[in-house]
């Protein structure tokens, strides 16, 4: 063990040095723009949790691979009653948490009684709502029965809100992470960086490559290029900068793959604050905006264009962009019909992420064109934002980016933000998610999707794309993210 | 001697105490909660509120007031709310970088400016002059965050002789640690650099105007002397004045500097913890800041006295 690691720090200090010969040494440093606040994602909702620990760290009963399907992980497999109550799990044997506990039956009971009980601070509690009991009639069963179905009940499994952790180590997991995953924590220079290490135990521990994984975070674009080009970072998974990422796909040193994310940009729109309530005025709105114009002026071209909220990774997805397409002439006839025929002001309330702040701009220049003056107004992120827009609801329209996973349903929760609150759309959503019938479901969300189409209680501008950007030497990485992760289980250096 | 100092020293902590309510006044006014960012756009109200009872936000202002101020006394920073680990950790770990950061970066634009200012007033009007002054002209202009970024194009991604940012820590290898701070202390020091050049040019173009300066030339004494004995310390009282005052310049500086370089310093720290509204380390953080610059202002006074024996007498 003591050779092994001098030999991991002697790797580290060659990958010091500009590209080093790191391929040899099975050594990976990921560059991510934001810090993580601490490394348990059971107790906190920032997204740079999930995309450290994220089947690196921890794992769940299942997963969601690259594709965004359902995979058995710790849960070898599982069967479904035909009412779809009662979920029954076999899981894994030979399983073990990085401190050497085993895994068995009773940490998936706790870990799910301890997401749902009053004192949790787990950021998706509805997740583990339905559960009306947990049983574990031996420690590699688990039998959770539902108070009703939940059609994506697997699926929210596969979340990094509802990985195993222990009852030992529980506590202590914010800052010293212990998990069932291919990766153990090793070390973290706050600011800086978060290092992990192979799990020697890993129950697939011949399939895993790497032997140090090193996440370093730099905040600003163009230092994280340079640190791509200095060869101090291997992979940017998010870049934050559309800018310059045409031009390092042009450098044969890197791999540039434009994927998708979960993240949908919307315009929200306060649909209880007149004139927005009309529905007239808010396709308008969507009638007076070009979305390829924002795409190419925001994410320099990178970008799929959406008409509803909803991934075009999905296998639900529909296109309905054009249900309001680029129209100036129509917006200015569905204004005048709705009274405005001499335009009208509204206020945006703009975070100052560069995707939100250039399409602010850009849409204020297009809704011009239809009469309608847009006065921008600069709105600190994550902090005033949630504040005034998010709870406190007061705005008229705002710009930000949904990266949640099928998060179709918020148009439908009480007291959300764009307080839509519409009946049917509400009966559509709250029947897909008893509907256990995949075809049924999907034919459900197809129709949600139409109906916010329609209604724009947002104004549907363009699918995030992830802009990621490694060593061209680097293989397995992922392209998309169907969740916000970095996993790296797959990930080697090539020969 | 002692008098001014016991006096230096009451003011110093009574204005500590007055900084110290205002951070706290600004930050229960400022908007955004700290409980609703950890939890994001997802959570239930249940979930908020056992999170902010959790962070200790459920109790009245006051009691967080006078609760910080008593953990201060006794050494006890308080718990960081997004990290969850003591922030005297996290302080002292940051202050081994920016404050080795913050020396470097004044030793640096003092090498460069006293002998730069020197140089330009013995040769006024003169191309060394000249030279000096357009020096200083687009060091004033250069935002130090985006010379920052040029150092690091030119000598990490085109010459490669330095990591982009990035710091190895100081256990490791003190070497290499130092060479991190190299180009963010550079960064940092242009601009004071610039500053201090021209304050020390035209302070010492004034004592080159004074009477015993020609009586020092008329008694014999050469150019070369007269600078360095007579004029050069009585003109550096505005230097030390001016380099005080920028001490404040130079940690406002640092944030930015810190980011650019992605040094885990103090100002990356707080920059981190204001847009997570980390209120407990904000505060602590900026307090600190607020110590720094009224230490080395006591310190600038204290410079006066020695520089000026006159000063010493006056209490």
């Amino acid at each position: 063990m003591k050779t092994k690691m001098k030999l991991i720090s002697a790797a580290v200090l060659l990958a010091a040095t500009p590209l080093g010969a790191a391929a040899q040494e099975q050594a990976l440093v990921i560059g991510m723009p934001i810090e993580p606040p601490n490394l348990d994602p059971t107790t906190a909702a920032p997204v740079a949790i999930r995309e450290v620990t994220w089947l690196n760290l921890y794992e769940g009963l299942v997963q969601i691979d690259r594709n965004g399907e359902v995979q058995p992980l710790l849960a070898e497999s599982w069967e479904v009653s035909e009412d779809g109550l009662t979920y029954n799990f076999r899981l894994r044997e030979g399983v073990t948490f990085h401190d050497g506990t085993t895994f068995e039956a009773s940490d998936v009971k706790f870990s799910f009684d301890r997401a749902r009980s009053p004192e949790s601070t787990n950021a998706q509690k509805q997740i583990f709502e339905p559960i009306e009991e947990i049983e574990t009639p031996d420690d590699h069963t688990v039998v959770i029965r539902l108070s009703e179905p939940s059609g994506n009940f697997l699926y929210y499994l596969g979340w990094g809100d509802a990985v195993i952790v222990a009852p030992e180590s529980a506590d202590s997991n914010q800052t010293q992470p212990v998990g069932t995953g291919p990766f153990q924590f090793a070390d973290w220079v706050r600011g800086d960086r978060v290092e992990l290490t192979a799990y020697e135990d890993y129950w697939d521990a011949e399939n895993i490559h790497l032997d140090r994984v090193t996440f370093r975070f730099i905040n600003d674009a163009q230092a994280q290029v340079a640190a791509l080009r200095a060869g101090d970072v291997h992979a940017f998974p998010n870049l934050g900068a559309p800018e310059l990422f045409a031009e390092l796909s042009r450098d044969e040193r890197f791999s540039a793959v434009a994927g998708n994310t979960e993240g949908e940009i919307v315009a929200g729109l306060n649909n209880k604050r007149p004139p927005l309530d009309d529905v007239r005025v808010r396709q308008a709105l969507m009638n007076g905006i070009d979305r390829s114009i924002l795409i190419e002026g925001a994410y320099s071209g990178y970008g799929q264009p959406i008409g509803s909220h909803f991934s075009p990774n999905h296998p639900a997805y529909v296109d309905t962009t054009d249900v309001l397409p680029y129209d100036p002439e129509r917006a200015r006839e569905l204004l005048a019909e709705a009274g405005y025929a001499d335009g009208l002001m509204l206020t945006i309330k703009m975070p100052q992420m560069a995707y939100a702040s250039r399409s602010a701009e850009l849409i204020a220049a297009l809704l011009s064109e239809i009469g309608v003056q847009l006065e921008i107004q600069p709105t600190e992120f994550p902090a005033q934002w949630i504040e005034e827009v998010f709870t406190n609801k007061d705005y008229e329209m705002t710009i930000v980016a949904h990266t949640e996973p099928l998060d179709i349903d918020i148009y439908q929760r009480e007291g959300y933000y764009f307080q839509y609150e519409d009946q049917e759309f509400a009966e559509l959503i709250e029947e897909a998610g008893r509907t256990t019938d995949e075809n049924a479901r999907f034919d459900l969300y197809a129709q949600a999707q139409r109906k916010l189409a329609e209604d724009v209680p947002a104004l549907f501008l363009f699918q995030l794309p992830k802009l990621g950007v490694w060593d061209a030497r680097l293989e397995g990485m992922w392209e998309n993210t169907p969740i916000p992760s970095n996993v790296v289980r797959d990930v080697r250096w090539a020969e | 001697m002692i008098l001014l100092l016991l006096r230096r020293f009451a003011s110093l902590i009574v204005t500590l105490l007055l900084a110290s309510l205002a951070i706290f006044v600004v930050l229960e006014v400022l908007p955004g909660d700290p409980a609703a960012i950890m939890l994001g756009t997802e959570a239930r109200e249940d979930t908020l509120a056992a999170l902010r009872q959790q962070m200790g936000l459920d109790r009245p202002a006051y009691e967080r007031y006078l609760d910080w101020l008593g953990g201060m006394l006794t050494g006890d920073l308080g718990l960081s709310m997004t990290y969850r680990v003591s922030v005297s950790e996290l302080v002292a770990d940051r202050l081994a970088v920016t404050i080795p950061l913050a020396v470097m970066a004044i030793l640096i634009s003092t090498a460069l400016a006293v002998p730069l200012g020197l140089i330009a007033a013995a040769n006024h009007e003169k191309v060394a002059d000249r030279g000096v002054m357009l020096f200083a002209q687009i060091g004033v202009a250069i935002p130090n965050f985006w010379f920052g970024l040029l150092l690091i194009l030119f000598f990490s991604s085109y010459l490669g002789w330095f990591s982009a940012g990035g710091f190895p820590g100081w256990a490791a290898n003190p070497a290499l640690a130092l060479k991190a701070l190299l180009l963010p202390a550079i960064a940092l020091a242009l601009p004071q650099a610039a500053i201090l050049a021209r304050v020390t040019r035209s302070s010492v173009l004034e004592i080159l105007g004074e009477d015993f300066v020609r009586t020092a030339r008329a008694k014999g004494l050469t150019r070369r002397v007269t600078l360095h004995r007579h004029v050069l310390r009585n003109a550096l009282i505005p230097v030390v004045t001016v380099m005080g005052m920028q001490f404040s310049f130079l940690v406002a500086g640092a944030i930015l500097v810190e980011n650019v370089f992605t040094l885990p310093g103090l100002g990356r720290l707080l920059f981190q913890a204001m847009s997570q509204r980390d209120l407990v380390v904000i505060k602590d953080v900026v307090l600190l800041f607020a110590a720094l610059v009224i230490l080395v202002n006591f310190l600038v006074d204290l410079a006066y006295a020695w520089l000026d024996p006159r000063l010493r007498q006056r209490t």
